[in-house]
């Protein structure tokens, strides 16, 4: 009854919650493509976009998806086969214990006339697989906590999805044992399956079963008379054996139940074998019910970003599928890290702590922002900064084992936050380039505003704390700035300028117009000059440092050696943190 | 989609030379796009880089100049600073790296010119140009700062346009050759930078160049990529294909133009191969 009831219970949030998640993937949306596509349209765009594939040549593309990368996981052992490994330890072990132990009603039970769960090979396949499993987890929890390298930290959801498949696992092998050594259990099967057995018959059973497959009776000691152990083993060929395999075969269950059987009769006592079954099938029920609300949800939601991401691309699919695709994706992540990993720019992150950086931790704000969570601007910023500091150079979605479209994913989500008008500094890096490589896609208003805004931003001016040193860019002093000069070479060399304005001449950017002054505010030259005089607000508001190329025409040229190069990026960097503090 | 041009024809090119070579998984960014932002992000991009070849006691080959000049200045700080050396090692240290120095970081049109060497080039060349011409274009972070890339003269550099030479084509003179391409500014002041791509695509042109030549990602994505953006927003006419060297190379030392990924430019390349002969023959052309 309980049983049923809790069954009954954890199923029901089970479906209300799958239907609640997969309404999220039409409702939410996350970058470019889904804004202003209402709900209702993005369900027929879906449907019809379903329809289309699959009665198209497409089909043998999800096929053949469906077979190496669900499957087989070909995406993850091309990668890094430890990781496979793990994986296809747990994933077997749990589709197994799925389909033949918990459904075995609905499956084993039909598709085998004669099953029982006692019977082999069925009673050893379930051991092969709950021991592939935790041997699949014992690999994760390696792989997370002791294994060298530099890796995304473990977060709660990580932990709770490897703990709730331990205590199923342990606690079913535990039970499994527990029964082997419990009188009563024995006791009861025997009620159940003896027909009006006499106390002698019992006792040669018992005594044969305490001597071959080392149940618990505690009257009985041994060594047995072999008469006995006779009559008990026909008693067993003609009582047990159709249904009963060697419990031997229960590998994992006989090895615990070695260990139990010293105090076996205190733990029958106990009950023992009734409070483990509690814990086995609660921990079940509350896997099952949580199911769609955790880390394990990625069951469902990551076979179809790997079908979804070989059919699909954003050029060709509709926008609305896409936005649809893009939730589907934040699902579908496992957080394994594989594209931090082999991020290009994850090794920022030990100088700009900003977790945005790593891949592997932008899906977690992802989620936040498609979910509406109300985000401070800061936040916001954040989560800005780390989509922006990204070269798109696209192997976080080559590694991706569960086959997201990351790139086009952060492309898509940045584009969208660039729109809530927080100035981005990263927008005057080279950063830039494949945005203004792919501006089409991006489309001209959205393009330009960004870049507008930052630069008006810079235009607005930075004026001076108030209480501070009026000299001072940053407030604490210039000598950090000219001295330090984050010990590129000789920044400080400025001073050494005679104002030949061979910089100046030597400069494509400002031979390219009749009025540079106009257009770039200082010139390099005028710049090494203000530096001099102390003139901040000159420096930091000429444009001349965001045109810079970096292309070094002006240092190489100066005769006077100055590091006018080294000096214009150092500016920068400083202009950076300066506008990054101001429209914090 | 397999690898873009820049990978396929440098691949192809060193192993038909026979250079051994591995691609790390591990490497990452040079960090050429954080100088700008934070220049310690920068530095500890470039010196992981660094470490990761000095621990497997590897060369480092670039096929990108902005790669090359951010290694070596990189490099050239971690000589000369040791406590900014100590420091970057600090934050290496979290996940087991440590650069020590020494490691000489190269361009791959070092490897063939100093490495392999003229000579030797030339000996391996199955077909040679003619009545080929060709505006060399170095770009800027294999040139300067020159005291740290030293790669070549910074004001009269000569190795690229003999590198080119010896493929029978003629390396021409052209005003503004040893400028930048614009491609730091794409993105960032599009009209600017298309500005500078313009003026010196057309001043090849004007020297009576046929294609240009590069050896930097970025500026062929400059010349091809956005000079074809450049067609539709500008109105503007193809002024110049560009190609790479290794492609170039790649054809005289006989690999297939696909194997070059010839046909992944955006502005075709293929016509070259009207300039070929096997050599020893001699041919009129144009």
């Amino acid at each position: 009854m309980f049983y049923s009831l809790s069954l009954y219970f954890s199923l029901t949030i089970f479906v209300l919650g799958l239907l609640y998640k997969i309404s999220n993937w039409f409702r939410y949306s996350i970058g470019i493509e889904g804004s202003g596509i209402p709900t209702s349209a993005r369900i027929i765009a879906a449907v019809r976009g379903i329809i289309t594939t699959l009665f198209s040549s497409k089909i043998i593309t999800l096929l053949r998806v469906f077979i190496l990368d669900v499957i087989l996981q070909a995406r993850t052992f091309r990668e890094d086969f430890s990781r496979w490994l793990m994986h296809m330890c747990i994933y077997g072990g749990f589709m197994l214990l799925l389909l033949m132990h918990a459904l075995s009603k609905f499956t084993t039970a039909i598709l085998f006339a004669d099953y029982y769960s006692t019977l082999n090979p069925f009673l050893f396949l379930r051991d092969l697989a709950a021991l592939l499993m935790i041997l699949g987890l014992f690999l994760a929890m390696f792989r997370r906590y002791f294994r060298k390298g530099w890796r995304p930290a473990t977060n709660a959801m990580d932990l709770y999805a490897i703990l709730i498949l331990a205590v199923i696992m342990i606690s079913g092998i535990l039970l499994e044992g527990a029964k082997i050594v419990s009188p009563t259990v024995f006791q009861s099967m025997v009620q159940e399956y003896l027909i009006q057995p006499d106390e002698e018959q019992i006792r040669s059973l018992s005594s044969y079963w305490v001597q071959e497959f080392g149940a618990v009776s505690p009257s009985l000691e041994g060594p047995f008379d072999s008469k006995v152990l006779q009559e008990g083993r026909v008693i067993h060929e003609m009582n047990c054996m159709q249904c009963h395999s060697r419990p031997q075969w229960g590998v994992a269950g006989y090895a615990v139940s070695r260990l139990m059987k010293p105090m076996a009769e205190e733990l029958d006592r106990a009950d023992l074998p009734a409070t483990l079954w509690y814990l086995h099938f609660l921990a079940c029920f509350l896997g099952l019910a949580y199911l769609p609300f955790s880390k394990m949800f990625h069951i469902f939601a990551s076979p179809l970003s790997l079908m979804a991401n070989a059919v699909m691309d954003r050029n060709t699919s509709a926008p609305a599928n896409i936005a649809t695709k893009q939730i589907l994706e934040l699902d579908a992540c496992v957080h394994c890290g594989a594209c931090t990993q082999r991020c290009s720019v994850a090794v920022a992150f030990g100088e700009i702590p900003n977790v945005n950086i790593l891949p592997s931790e932008k899906i977690a704000s992802l989620k936040a922002l498609a979910a509406g969570r109300n985000l401070s601007s800061r936040e916001l910023r954040t989560v800005q900064q780390g989509l922006f500091l990204c070269t798109n150079c696209n192997r976080c979605t080559l590694v991706c084992p569960v086959g997201i479209g990351l790139r086009d994913l952060w492309v898509s989500a940045r584009e969208l936050l660039l729109q809530r008008s927080l100035p981005e500094s990263l927008l005057l890096s080279p950063f830039s380039l494949y945005r203004g490589l792919t501006q089409e896609f991006i489309g001209q208003t959205r393009y330009r505003n960004p870049l507008d805004l930052i630069r008006n931003a810079i235009a607005a001016g930075f004026p001076q704390e108030q209480g501070r040193d009026p000299s001072s860019p940053f407030g604490f002093g210039e000598k950090a700035l000219l001295s330090g000069l984050n010990a590129s070479i000789q920044a400080n060399s400025f001073s050494h300028c005679y104002g030949c304005m061979t910089c100046s001449n030597a400069c494509p950017v400002v031979r390219n117009y009749a009025k540079p002054g106009d257009v770039l505010g200082l010139m390099p030259h005028q710049l090494m000059h203000a530096i001099g005089l102390r003139q901040w607000d000159l420096v930091f508001e000429s444009m001349m440092l965001w045109n810079c190329l970096g292309c070094y025409q002006c240092q190489e040229n100066c005769p006077q050696n100055v590091q006018v190069t080294e000096i214009l990026y150092e500016l920068k960097n400083v202009a950076v943190s300066r506008i990054d503090k101001k429209s914090a | 989609m397999g690898p873009g041009q820049y990978t396929a024809s440098t691949h192809a090119v060193l192993n038909k030379l026979g250079i051994e070579f591995l691609n790390l998984k591990e490497f990452n960014c040079c960090g050429y796009p954080l100088r700008n932002f934070r220049f310690r992000a920068f530095l500890l991009a470039s010196v992981r880089n660094l470490a990761i070849a000095e621990k497997r006691a590897l060369d480092i080959v670039t096929m990108c100049n902005c790669c090359y000049g951010n290694l070596k200045y990189a490099e050239h700080l971690m000589k000369e600073e040791s406590a900014l050396r100590d420091e970057i090692n600090a934050t290496l240290a979290r996940e087991g790296l440590h650069y020590e120095g020494g490691i000489a970081p190269k361009h791959v049109l070092q490897v063939l010119y100093d490495d392999i060497g003229i000579e030797q080039l030339q000996a391996n060349l199955k077909k040679t140009y003619r009545g080929l011409k060709i505006a060399v274009h170095y770009g800027c972070h294999i040139l300067r700062p020159s005291k740290i890339t030293q790669f070549d003269h910074p004001c009269a550099p000569t190795k690229f346009d003999q590198l080119v030479s010896i493929t029978g084509a003629e390396s021409v003179p052209w005003l503004t050759k040893l400028e930048c391409c614009g491609s730091p500014l794409m993105g960032v002041n599009d009209d600017l930078s298309m500005d500078l791509t313009e003026k010196k695509l057309a001043n090849a042109r004007e020297a009576g160049a046929d294609y240009l030549c590069v050896s930097c990602p970025y500026c062929l994505t400059q010349f091809d990529r956005v000079q074809n953006m450049m067609l539709s927003r500008r109105g503007s006419k193809v002024l110049l294909p560009s190609m790479l060297y290794t492609q170039l190379l790649g054809l005289c030392l006989g690999i297939d133009p696909q194997e070059l990924r010839m046909e992944m430019n955006k502005l075709p390349i293929t016509g070259i191969q009207q300039f070929l002969s096997e050599n020893g023959q001699k041919r009129d052309h144009h």
